[in-house]
């Protein structure tokens, strides 16, 4: 089979590669393009060590080929880190709560809670456990999983007001 | 794992993605969610030599509400129906359904016509949609026709769509206001198929029941539907009991699956008739 020309957004910047059909995205991401923070778990759908935001969606990167991807933008937990390489916000509640301990399911824990907290920023403690329910945790039993979940949701919310203001006066210099 | 090998196709429109289908007859499968056929391709037990992704294909998508009708495109996924105000307003059960399948990222991706398409006695949305009396839309060489939930399973995986025909709609009556619904479901683990499902739709003289997973289709029963329509419980809870035919495997003993039907359909009862306005 030959190979096929992808190409999609990856953490904000365009990348590209060349991928048989039958390539899956886990296994392009990690070894094309070396990216190795989304883990292979289960390989079978089930644990969500593979998440990846994909559109605005998490997806497990074990089940869909890197050429369904092809124009896609997708965000994995690199990504998630602050502008300045610092952690991010979820990543400093996972390290301040002890939301791991292995940390195999980690990036993938992250990477779905950041899509969580995107269309649900105030979740009560049953939503969040549902809201992760694609992803196992074999150390933790979920318990700091779920209290780094809603410290961050806190902080986001706190930090959300002078934030936003702040992003209008840039918009607005902008369009000056 | 590894799939085999295959040549990947993206069609822009319907006619293309058939057009495809004609072209290269049984080594070609449409893929729409893929969370059903990926892994059985990486089980190497779904070989095929052409992969026909209908993710572009604008036709497939879309929810529309109007004249006692919704219409979902194929391409629907489950997060968008869960997400669906007016949808939820209209039709609760489906929402009720859906939130029940599998997790958060295969609801992002999984289909309501690859669900309903695949042919799989596990999937949910077959006989939810026979308990709604839903209609199936198929698009072919020869244009287009419809086929009611209730004619469309013929076995496990095999269906009346053809070879060449793309599911692409799914119509649904909305049920009259105040019907009582639910959607009661057992399954070992999040992300597991039933054990047993049920739907359960009851108005004032007329009831709908369907059950998932107990046979090698779904089983919509009229005798159970006409019995829970008269108020009589153990009738539609035996009519039903009657019509499955569940098979041993690792979800348990053929007269544990009978138990666990007929507790999960007094479930669905009790819940349907408490929100029967």
């Amino acid at each position: 089979m030959s190979k096929m020309h992808i190409k999609f957004h990856l953490n904000g910047q365009e990348v590209e590669g060349l991928a048989e059909p039958r390539m899956l995205l886990i296994h392009f991401l990690r070894e094309n393009l070396k990216v190795t923070g989304p883990h292979i778990g289960c390989e079978t759908s089930h644990c969500g060590a593979c998440t990846v935001d994909l559109n605005g969606k998490s997806v497990k990167s074990c089940t869909l080929f890197a050429c369904q991807a092809d124009g896609a933008a997708i965000t994995t937990v690199e990504g998630l880190t602050n502008p300045d390489g610092t952690l991010g916000v979820l990543q400093e509640m996972f390290r301040e709560h002890h939301g791991l301990q292995c940390g195999f399911c980690t990036p993938g824990m992250i990477t779905r809670a950041h899509r969580l907290l995107q269309e649900n920023p105030t979740p009560t403690e049953e939503e969040v456990r549902f809201g992760i329910s694609g992803n196992l945790c074999r150390c933790t039993g979920y318990q700091n999983i779920v209290k780094a979940i809603l410290a961050a949701a806190e902080q986001l919310n706190a930090h959300k007001a002078p934030s936003s203001s702040e992003a209008v006066g840039q918009n607005v210099e902008a369009a000056e | 794992m590894i799939p085999a090998g295959f040549e990947y196709h993206r069609p822009a429109d319907l006619a293309s993605a058939v057009g495809l289908l004609q072209e290269h007859g049984e080594e070609a499968r449409v893929v729409a969610g893929g969370h059903s056929l990926i892994p059985m391709m990486k089980l190497r037990m779904a070989e095929l030599g052409h992969l026909v992704d209908l993710q572009a294909i604008g036709e497939l998508k879309g929810i529309e509400i109007a004249d006692g009708t919704a219409i979902l495109g194929a391409m629907t996924t489950q997060h968008e129906l869960i997400e669906h105000a007016d949808l939820a307003t209209a039709i609760p059960l489906l929402r009720e359904a859906a939130l029940q399948i599998a997790d958060p990222q295969v609801r992002y991706l999984g289909t309501v016509g690859g669900n309903v398409a695949n042919g799989d006695p596990g999937n949910d949305m077959p006989g939810l949609m026979q308990c709604l009396g839903a209609r199936f839309e198929l698009y072919g060489p020869a244009g287009t026709r419809q086929v009611a939930a209730r004619d469309f399973y013929e076995s496990a995986y095999f269906t009346a769509r053809a070879d060449d025909e793309i599911l692409t709609k799914v119509t649904i009556p909305v049920p009259a206001a105040g019907t009582g619904y639910a959607y009661a479901k057992q399954k070992r683990k999040i992300g597991d198929y039933a054990t047993a499902a049920a739907a359960v739709l009851v108005g004032t003289a007329s009831a709908s029941v369907a059950m998932t997973n107990l046979s090698d289709t779904p089983v919509w029963s009229e005798e159970a539907g006409m019995a829970l329509a008269n108020g009589d419980i153990e009738g539609c809870v035996a009519a039903m009991l009657a019509a499955i035919d569940p098979q041993e495997d690792m979800r348990g003993p053929i007269a544990f699956k009978k138990h666990v039907a007929a507790v999960i359909l007094r479930r669905a009862i009790d819940s349907a008739l408490s929100r029967r306005a």
